[in-house]
């Protein structure tokens, strides 16, 4: 179960999840962030993971999309917290490389 | 001599997103009766998360109207775990050219489940036959600890 909340903040669409990111806390977050994207025009995605215990290669993949569609307009994915054994699991995908992970929401709005 | 079997379960799974999820919580479950870490078991969920999700997406095509199952062994033996993933479905084309990494169907799946497998446990074996199904066995050897 992956439980999906988003809202804008300063003109960036926040996500915050809380749960499992498998095959199906992956459709739950496609269809919840693609709706919010096309609806709010936002331009910048802050991706808070505090609340995520698991994630897989579903799950990866599913940042992944939302990371292409974001960059190839100009905008920025902002990672926010990553549990150990979450990061463990970017940093074997390479994912580490191309996003940036801040510790909390605030750090995260401030770069921008 | 056959190697013995300590503790043994068997699972039939309906084929359905929803399901895997439950995979993963049954092995940790099963993991759990042995002295591991909690990064032991986490890789163990993984590892068994991306075998099942393979089953149901790949290998029955995640289809609701049929009533298609996976099958989920696990053993415990004196000194290993064994998780066998079978489904009945399309089966894989090309075992080798899937394990590599980025490799995938889907466009936005990384191709990362086998990657995951590999790195996860100790053996990974895949054997898969067109049309007839595939079966994904890993093996999680138990290193006895230093007691403190």
């Amino acid at each position: 179960m992956l439980k999906v909340v988003t809202f804008m903040k300063q003109g960036i669409l926040v996500v915050r999840l809380e749960g499992e990111l498998d095959v199906c806390g992956a459709n739950e977050f496609r269809t919840a962030v693609d709706e919010a994207l096309t609806a709010t025009g936002a331009k910048h995605i802050l991706l808070n993971m505090q609340g995520v215990s698991f994630i897989d290669s579903s799950g990866l993949g599913v940042v992944l999309g939302r990371y292409k569609r974001i960059t190839q307009l100009g905008g920025k994915i902002l990672v926010v917290y990553l549990e150990p054994q979450i990061k463990r699991i970017f940093e074997l995908a390479g994912l580490l490389k191309i996003l940036t992970i801040y510790q909390n929401e605030e750090q995260a709005l401030d770069f921008l | 001599m056959e190697i013995q079997v300590k503790n043994q379960i068997k699972l039939a799974i309906l084929s359905i997103n929803e399901n895997v999820a439950f995979a993963r919580a049954s092995t940790a479950a099963f993991s759990a009766q042995v002295d591991l870490t909690l990064t032991e078991i986490d890789e163990i969920k993984v590892a068994v998360s991306e075998a099942v999700s393979n089953a149901v997406i790949h290998g029955y095509g995640s289809d609701p109207h049929k009533q298609n199952y996976v099958e989920l062994v696990m053993n415990l033996y004196q000194d290993k775990l064994e998780f066998i993933i079978t489904d009945y479905g399309r089966g894989i084309a090309n075992v080798e050219e899937a394990r590599q990494p980025s490799f995938s169907s889907d466009p936005e799946r990384m191709g990362l489940g086998f990657v995951f497998m590999d790195s996860f446990m100790d053996e990974l074996e895949v054997l898969s036959k067109l049309g007839q199904g595939t079966t994904v066995r890993m093996v999680k050897l138990l290193v006895p600890r230093t007691e403190h």
